[in-house]
């Protein structure tokens, strides 16, 4: 068969082209240009690498960033487990999959400053019913005034919004697993464990790249959910990085520094989501290479 | 030309810089295609993850050598460039 070499089907690709330089490149070429000016009204002068060194250098952002790090593994450490626990032990089939399909999907349909709400009520001391419960149970509860309980909270919020995502994804992996390596399984008298460690867990790798990168890069873009619920407090124990940069940019007006900052953030991300892409493919490589033997 | 976008020079250079590399990357492609080989670095590469990889070494070396240190940019760049060469070539 002759295959016929066509390139110019890449002319295809220009309008994508063309809409991603306008939703993304060109706006983040401009962070990149106000990064080394400072901007005072229509003028511009160039500062350099100066806004770089002050924010490198800015305690209160690196306080933000090791909170936002903390705040991310703390997640992705739970939320991973959990959502493949919550994904094993969803019904395979019926009506009940379907139920509990809809009820573990409720969370991610709720937009964001309304979680933030939700939990603000559930807290509250006087009306909400974990406020109120521990209260009651003897704990001095209280969000606005106590880090740790802040702390516990937003992790927790975070946890309710977000397992649902990974054991979707996690329960469409699943399901995907033939049913001839059970079989096998069954033959072998493996036990639970062995199943999930050397049938579903290695299935189940692809899903989880997807899960744990959207998980990372989400939780550490995070916004509303503590700005609504503790608006980064107590003092700012919660302030983490997209907050502080909004700060900045919106409501000090420093275009300069933020676009510095924003660069920062972004090549953070960047990196460590490649650091997980690298890590996770190559898992699944080393697995796929040495499976044959 | 510079004032649309707020541009200045050195971020005008910077992104014809990066905009050269990326067609000069694409004409290379097209010459000799790349192969996956594994070199120093502990994972399988292609040339583009090699270029991708020295470029956010880069970035980083930039960022250190300014937040940190008094040296000047320049260094940063040039022991980039070196950097980027070795990482090409047995990376």
């Amino acid at each position: 068969m002759n295959k016929v070499e066509n390139n110019k089907a890449w002319f295809l690709v220009l309008p994508m082209l063309l809409l991603v330089a306008f939703s993304a490149i060109i706006p983040l070429m401009t962070v990149v240009n106000y990064s080394v000016q400072d901007i005072l009204g229509s003028s511009a002068y160039f500062v350099g690498t100066e806004w770089f060194k002050d924010i490198l250098n800015d305690s209160q952002l690196q306080q933000a960033l090791i909170r936002q790090f903390i705040f991310s593994f703390t997640i992705l450490a739970i939320e991973v487990p959990l959502g493949i626990g919550v994904a094993l032990m969803m019904p395979k089939k019926g009506w009940r999959a379907s139920l509990i399909l809809i009820l573990v999907t409720l969370p991610l349909l709720v937009p964001w400053n309304v979680v933030g709400t939700i939990w603000l009520i559930f807290t509250r001391t006087d009306i909400g019913l974990a406020g109120v419960g521990l209260r009651e149970l003897g704990y001095a509860y209280n969000i606005t005034r106590n880090d740790g309980d802040a702390w516990v909270t937003i992790v927790l919020m975070d946890v309710w919004h977000w397992t649902p995502l990974v054991a979707l994804l996690c329960y469409s992996g699943l399901q995907a697993i033939p049913q001839a390596y059970y079989q096998a399984a069954r033959i072998d008298r493996a036990s639970r464990w062995a199943i999930f460690r050397y049938i579903q867990l290695p299935k189940l790798s692809n899903v989880l790249v997807i899960g744990v990168l959207l998980r990372f890069m989400h939780s550490f873009m995070i916004y509303a959910e503590p700005f609504v619920l503790t608006g980064g407090g107590p003092g700012s124990s919660t302030t983490f990085l997209s907050q502080t940069l909004t700060t900045m940019a919106i409501g000090q007006q420093d275009l300069g520094p933020s676009a510095a900052f924003s660069i920062i953030y972004f090549l953070i991300i960047l990196a460590v989501c490649y650091c997980f892409y690298v890590a996770i493919l190559n898992m699944g490589r080393d697995k796929n290479t040495s499976q044959p033997r | 030309m510079l004032q649309w976008m707020v541009w200045t020079l050195p971020t005008a250079a910077f992104f014809t810089a990066i905009a050269v590399m990326l067609f000069g990357m694409t004409l290379w492609q097209l010459w000799v295609p790349t192969i996956e080989r594994k070199g120093f670095l502990p994972i399988v590469t292609t040339r583009g993850d090699r270029l991708f990889i020295g470029l956010l070494c880069a970035a980083y070396l930039h960022l250190a050598v300014v937040g940190f240190t008094d040296i000047s940019i320049w260094f940063a760049l040039g022991a980039s460039a070196v950097w980027m060469a070795i990482l090409m070539r047995w990376g």
